[in-house]
């Protein structure tokens, strides 16, 4: 019975992103849609999470050295880093705090407990890292990957209307913004508009990744 | 492949025992993904040596993330009692970063030129 965990998961991820090839709608996110319908499926057949993860968790395993291979694609675009190095130098740090902050504030001020804000304060960088970060600072590791698929989908589905309607022209920019606001499926959505704009932005998701992960951990002591 | 693999989870392994042994309160893979970066670039390691492992990796990332996102199921009436600060927190949080972000990096670049 045990694995019944991990064949549910990748069954019903295969299914969804057969869908989602299909009919190319952003609110149709296959990893959102599997984590929902699974949540539904145990509740229906009242089945433990810990039964679940007893094969599932396999996958999750996955992501520690999935992350650290985000290292090649970073490695890849060195160069753009060196052409970029004062935009990313001053616009990373600017956009990562800006994402943490106002999420964390805005939260607070409607009256948000603390694990909750420990699980928003990560939502902008890629969910990989965002879940091991929430972990680090005590907030709901649960929590923060599904609020980071939701920031990606907004991104995805918006962002790029987002900048048009702000009258950002410069490619680098909006590569740039949108990669720091709305990581991987951001990044998926202007890679479409425009090459450099994609690059910057794939670029702009792993070092805001690095720097939220550094910084955060120790800020989150400061703003409790 | 197994050289491949092999150098990846040498490089978790090492970021998890860095992290251990310093205390950080950074995850260990975050560290081993920034060591594993600083050695290609000094040609520690060689690129053709973890490229196919690693891509197919990231390439096969999304999947991952459902069985740590599965577990909102253990936190269904949090989620419903905080409800309206998490929705408007994140859409707030979306505009102006993006917005603010993209301004800030467009006035760096009419700077430059």
């Amino acid at each position: 019975m045990n694995s019944f965990g991990i064949f549910l998961t990748l069954a019903l991820f295969y299914l969804f992103s057969k869908f989602y090839q299909k009919k190319r709608v952003f609110y149709l996110n296959p990893v959102l849609l599997s984590i929902l319908s699974i949540a539904i499926i145990l509740k229906a057949f009242r089945i433990s999470y810990q039964a679940y993860m007893e094969s599932a968790q396999i996958l999750s395993f996955l992501l520690g050295p999935a992350v650290v291979s985000l290292a090649i694609p970073l490695y890849k675009q060195r160069e753009v880093i060196k052409t970029y190095s004062k935009e990313i130098v001053l616009g990373i740090p600017f956009g990562g705090l800006l994402a943490i902050l106002s999420a964390f504030y805005v939260a607070k001020l409607l009256g948000a407990e603390e694990i909750v804000l420990l699980s928003i304060a990560p939502k902008s960088i890629t969910t990989a890292i965002a879940i091991g970060v929430s972990e680090k600072i005590g907030g709901i590791p649960a929590l923060t990957a599904v609020l980071v698929i939701l920031t990606g989908i907004m991104g995805n589905a918006i962002g790029v209307e987002v900048l048009n309607l702000a009258r950002i022209k410069d490619k680098v920019a909006r590569g740039l913004a949108m990669g720091v606001t709305s990581h991987g499926l951001g990044t998926a959505r202007i890679i479409l508009d425009d090459e450099l704009s994609g690059a910057v932005s794939g670029l702009a998701m792993a070092l805001n990744g690095i720097f939220t992960s550094v910084v955060l951990p120790y800020l989150i002591n400061v703003l409790k | 492949m197994y050289k491949g693999l092999a150098i990846i989870f040498g490089f978790l392994f090492l970021g998890e025992a860095l992290v251990k042994i310093l205390s950080l309160p950074i995850p260990g893979n975050v560290v081993g993904m920034i060591l594993l970066t600083l050695a290609l670039i000094f040609n520690v390691v060689k690129l053709e040596d973890v490229e196919k492992e690693a891509e197919m990796l990231v390439r096969n990332m999304s999947v991952m993330f459902i069985p740590p996102g599965v577990g909102i199921v253990l936190y269904w009436s949090l989620i419903k009692s905080q409800a309206v600060p998490i929705f408007v927190a994140l859409i707030v949080s979306f505009f102006v970063t993006i917005i603010l972000t993209a301004k800030l990096v467009e006035f760096l670049r009419r700077e430059r030129k």
